[in-house]
This record gives C-alpha cells, sequence and structure tokens, in this order.
C-alpha cells in the first residue's frame, strides 16, 4: 500500500483557502461532473498553500465540496504525494527503482546521508533539507536522478549532487549547478 | 530501420507552442477529419492496426468501436499519462515536446466517438509536462481548437488536465479511473469494461498518450500507410525507451520487426564501457526477463516477444550487463511492486509482500535451501487471481529471474550464514504462515 498510515492530529490552526486558491477552487468545480472528482485537485490547492495538510485543512476540503471527512482522510493517506507533517525547505525525492539503482542511486543516498547527516523520512534539524527515497519517477533514461523544488535533478553524480547540495545549503539558487 | 513518427517533431525547436506546431503542419488534419463521418475516422483507425501503447496492446480501432452508439449518457474520454512502469520515460517526452499532438489526437478520438470531454490523467511528480501540457491546452482554447464549435464544425471538444498524486496503480485504466472520480486508485472489476460503464458511471474510452499521438499522423497518411510500417500484427512505429547499462540511454522510435538486440545497439551504442551482455528486460519491469542469448534472437514485436514468454509492454527495455547482480535487481523489482499493491486482493497484497521479504532474506545472506523453490510455488497463485495485473506483474519476473539465474540465488543462500527461523516484524512465524 501507498504508505504508512500516521495518526492525525489536528494542528489547532484553521484552515481556509487564500482569495487566490478559492478563485481556482471555484473555477475546477465547473470541471468536473460530480463534487467527489474534486477532491484530488482541491487537496493540491490545499497542500501548496501550506505545504503540506493538516486535519483542518483535510475537513475544510471536505465540507467545500460535502463530502464525508473520511473520503478525504482515505484519498490523502493512499496517495504518497499528499504529506500530512511539514516538509523541509528542499525536498529531496530519490528514485531507487531499477535503472536508478543500476546506474548508482545508493552512492547518491550515501551522499546525502554523509554531507546532510539525515536518512531516508527524516528531516534536518535546521529544517532545509527532507529525504525520502521514492519508486520510479519515469526519468529512466537520465538515471540516476532525483525530484527536488518541483523540479527533475538527472544525470547526477557525486559531483554535481555536492554541488547541488551545497548551494541549497548555503541558500542559493541550486539551478546553477544542474551541469555535468 | 529507424522511422519517426511519434517522435518527428522531438528535435524541432519551439515544437511545443501553437505557433511552432502549426508551422510543421500541426492541426492540419481537422479539415479533412471534420468532413469525414465519424463512424469512417474509426474505420480508418482500425485500418491502421494501431495498438494500445500504455502495456496492454489492445487495438486502439476496436477499443472506440466497443463504445455504446445509442446512448443518453455522455461519453469520456481518459488519456493515460500516468507513466510509471519502471523503464517508461517515452510519454514525458510526448508531453514536454509535442503536447499539441496530443491535443489534435484528443479531438481526432472525440470526434470519432462522439465525446465532449476528455481528462488527461498525469503524474503528480511530472512537473515539466505538466507546464507544456498546460500552456498548450491554453494556447488551443485561446486558437478555438478546443470549446465550443471548434472550427466551425460543431464538434464541441473540452479538455481537463487531472493531476495524479502519487501512486503506480492509477496506470491501470480503472485505477485510473476511479482515481479521477476522487477515490482510492484500487482497479475495478471487469466487466463491465469502461466502455460501457466507465468514469462517472459513463462509457469511457481509455487511451495512452502516445496511441493517443499517433492519431493526427493516421489521419493525415491514411490508416493504410501505417500498416505498411512494421509486422503483419505489429503494425507502425513505438517508442522504445532504452535505460540501464547502456551507452546512450534514452528514446527511440522504432518500426516493429527488428532484431531486438540490434536495436539497442544500433540506437544506444550497446553495453556501456564495452562490458558484456547479461540479460535484457524488453518490455518494463513486469515484463520476463531475457538472457542475452535470447536478446540476441529475438525479433522486437508484439508476438514474437510473447512467444518468449515476456511482453513488448510499454516498450521499456532495460539492460542489465555481467556485473548485474541478479539476486538484487529482483529485489528492486519485488520492493517496487509490493509497494505499489493497492492492497485490496489478497493474492497481490500479501504474494507481493512475502516474495520480497524471501528474496530480502535470500540477498541477506538469511536464505534457507527451500526458498528458491518456495518463491516459486507462491507465482502461480499469483497469477490471474487478482482483480488487476499487478500480482502477475510481480510473480512473472519472480519466476524468470529465478528460472533462468537460479544460480545466482542458490550461491547466496549456499554461502549465507546458518538458516535461521525468521520472524516477520509482527511476530508472525514465516514458516508457518508461508506453508
Amino acid at each position: 500500500m501507498a504508505h504508512v498510515s500516521q495518526t492525525l492530529a489536528k494542528s489547532g490552526k484553521p484552515f481556509a483557502y487564500s482569495p487566490e486558491n478559492e478563485q481556482k477552487f471555484k473555477e475546477l468545480l465547473p470541471k468536473y461532473p460530480t463534487t467527489r472528482a474534486v477532491i484530488l485537485p482541491a487537496l493540491w490547492l490545499a497542500q501548496e498553500q501550506d505545504g503540506y495538510l493538516t486535519v483542518e485543512a483535510m475537513e475544510y476540503v471536505a465540507k467545500r465540496l460535502e463530502q464525508p471527512a473520511v473520503a478525504v482522510f482515505a484519498v490523502v493517506e493512499f496517495y504518497t504525494m499528499f504529506k500530512t507533517e511539514p516538509t523541509g525547505k528542499h525536498h529531496i525525492q530519490l528514485c531507487r527503482t531499477l535503472s536508478c539503482w543500476m546506474r548508482g542511486y545508493e552512492d547518491m543516498q550515501k551522499l546525502i546521508e554523509r554531507k546532510i547527516g539525515i536518512g531516508p523520512g527524516e528531516k534536518s534539524a535546521d529544517g532545509v533539507f527532507s529525504f525520502e527515497l521514492v519508486e520510479c519517477l519515469g526519468s529512466c533514461g537520465t538515471a540516476p536522478m532525483m525530484r527536488m523544488d518541483n523540479r527533475y535533478w538527472e544525470n547526477l553524480t557525486v559531483d554535481k549532487l555536492s554541488r547541488i547540495l551545497d548551494a541549497c545549503k548555503q541558500g542559493r539558487d541550486p539551478a546553477s549547478e544542474d551541469t555535468q | 530501420m529507424t522511422q519517426n513518427i511519434i517522435s518527428a517533431r522531438f528535435g524541432e525547436k519551439n515544437a511545443h507552442t501553437l505557433d511552432g506546431y502549426q508551422k510543421l503542419g500541426g492541426y492540419g488534419t481537422l479539415k479533412k477529419l471534420f468532413g469525414m463521418k465519424p463512424d469512417d475516422v474509426i474505420e480508418e483507425v482500425k485500418r491502421s492496426g494501431l495498438r494500445g501503447r500504455g502495456g496492454a496492446g489492445f487495438p486502439t480501432g476496436m477499443k472506440w468501436s466497443f463504445i455504446p452508439k445509442n446512448t443518453d449518457k455522455p461519453k469520456y474520454l481518459c488519456v493515460n499519462a500516468d507513466e510509471g512502469e519502471p523503464g517508461t520515460f517515452k510519454d514525458r517526452l510526448i508531453l514536454e515536446l509535442d503536447p499539441h499532438a496530443i491535443i489534435e489526437g484528443i479531438i481526432i478520438c472525440c470526434y470519432a466517438v462522439g465525446i465532449k470531454t476528455a481528462y488527461i490523467y498525469i503524474r503528480g511528480e511530472y512537473d515539466a509536462p505538466f507546464a507544456r501540457l498546460d500552456a498548450a491546452v491554453k494556447e488551443a482554447y485561446k486558437a478555438g481548437l478546443l470549446g465550443k464549435n471548434i472550427h466551425g464544425s460543431g464538434t464541441d471538444v473540452d479538455v481537463v488536465i487531472h493531476r495524479g498524486a502519487g501512486a503506480y496503480i492509477c496506470g491501470d485504466e480503472t485505477g485510473l479511473i476511479e482515481s479521477l472520480e476522487g477515490k482510492k486508485g484500487q482497479p475495478r472489476p471487469k466487466p463491465p469494461f469502461p466502455a460501457v460503464i466507465g468514469v462517472f458511471d459513463c462509457p469511457t474510452v481509455v487511451n495512452n498518450v502516445e496511441t493517443i499521438s499517433a492519431l493526427p499522423w493516421i489521419m493525415s497518411n491514411g490508416g493504410t500507410a501505417y500498416a505498411a510500417i512494421g509486422t503483419e500484427k505489429s503494425k507502425g512505429t513505438m517508442l522504445f525507451s532504452i535505460s540501464g547499462m547502456v551507452e546512450r540511454p534514452g528514446v527511440y522510435e522504432g518500426a516493429f520487426g527488428v532484431n531486438l538486440w540490434k536495436f539497442i545497439e544500433d540506437s544506444t551504442g550497446g553495453v556501456k564501457d564495452g562490458k558484456k551482455l547479461k540479460a535484457v528486460i524488453p518490455g518494463g519491469s513486469s515484463s520476463a526477463i531475457l538472457t542475452a542469448d535470447e536478446a540476441r534472437n529475438v525479433n522486437l514485436d508484439y508476438e514474437s516477444i510473447a512467444a518468449t514468454g515476456a511482453m513488448v509492454g510499454s516498450g521499456a527495455i532495460m539492460v542489465f550487463d555481467e556485473d548485474t547482480d541478479m539476486v538484487k535487481a529482483l529485489e528492486v523489482v519485488l520492493r517496487f511492486y509490493a509497494h505499489e499493491s493497492c492492497g485490496q486482493c489478497p493474492p497481490c497484497r500479501e504474494g507481493t509482500y512475502w516474495l520480497y521479504e524471501i528474496v530480502n532474506r535470500i540477498l541477506k545472506g538469511k536464505g534457507r535451501p527451500e526458498d528458491i523453490d518456495l518463491m516459486l510455488s507462491i507465482c502461480p497463485d499469483m497469477l490471474g487471481r487478482t482483480i488487476c495485473v499487478l500480482a502477475d506483474s510481480a510473480a512473472i519476473p519472480a519466476a524468470s529471474y529465478i528460472k533462468k539465474f537460479r544460480p545466482e540465488f542458490e550461491a547466496y543462500i549456499n554461502k549465507g550464514n546458518p538458516p535461521e527461523r525468521m520472524l516477520h516484524p509482527g511476530g508472525i512465524n514465516l514458516e508457518a504462515r508461508a506453508l
């Protein structure tokens, strides 16, 4: 199954869409014949707003779509990309499936563990990084690779990934290090 | 033989924009399309012999003809862009480099089948492909190529891009439908097939991105011209994603019927660093594996590959060199399927989990002599016993890796630590459970 269930506890923070997301939400509704079908896109809006989904945000989505809260909770639990805890500023998703394994993702994992000091499922104390190992991201021709900051980083080498992580640590834009 | 049908515009600058696409003749089929009877469009696609490029290889025109003609319900098209089969990365290229070909293909399908709304289900991790596709859809609406009364034809087509959220199983056509309805992506029993009861309980066509992208070429050059390429039963071309231990991994388009290894060698320059070839997966990680000899002696088409017990699938070719540890490779494959099982059918939920657990303990040097046959005995019970084919997708490679590379598994067991009774983390005795 997609991922381990977590105990859902309220954050104590009320949730409502920002005016911009409210507009996007209203544009979503006529695109689907049922409100239930809007659960995924509505959750994406909520997650983009806060970086993760609180119980309050899930209940808010359920209420706006006139769905039972459990229908929303079930969806959040099933899909690996919905996060119920805040991630680091740079969330690393390193692919570990067949071609990335053959082309050395394990070396990249070791580098991350050594350089940042966190393993899969962990977040650095300063909140700059969080790290997870994920299954095939559909970029096998440019293995090993990872997704971070809503984009792909491909053809990774120890040197290249090292420069990318340094840039993140120093608060620079890592995109300038996306060279061989 | 290299053929450029799907990838014809991949090297062209700005082909992803409306202007760039139209300069290369894009949307040129619409005038002809709207002059034809919808049934004749279906016939043209049937004539082409085009088969679904998502993995199952079902004839596209026939799939369309299953949609009921006289129904009061709306009909839907779902374009499957939830590319997730390990080894497959070709739809991503179409989405990024040629998104308007997808839109033109959607218009062709919708016109032929009488559909007014198409959903493109794209995997959640595809940020850049999403951005390109989204921009293309907006351009198409602005130019009157989508929406009401396209170019005065009286045809209405709306396109909605729907983003997934990280679940391999949503690439299964009924898993996709469930997910699009806002639920967990757990596949539905068939029948009823989506053509009769699909998304929102309405007749639905589900086609892969690459299948849809082949339609403009077929409409413009004719089904007969497409059918002239390839072999008797595997017509046309396919995008092959080639990865693993080759010199130049990438997406290569080829006509069916050529020698598998020659195609890989000609396209990618062969095995990386001059190493020896060990094995090839011809069609995604759910396919059986081929030994080097088998890969050198088989042709790349649906029937020839199927005759070896493997499959063309989504065209995901993965190459293993002489240094590849086949036990570890199988562990990686089984971990994937155990992770992605949706959990509703016991043979899959339990089978993928135990196959992974057993290969994992073999790898850790804790395997027992009977473990190899234990795995082989689990596999048949996972074939054809579940709602979708995810269980088969784990059992088929497992059995083939073990049968073709058995000495490697035995070596792990023989040199490993003395066998010990292994306990499930929850305290269930594995031996008792497995027997």
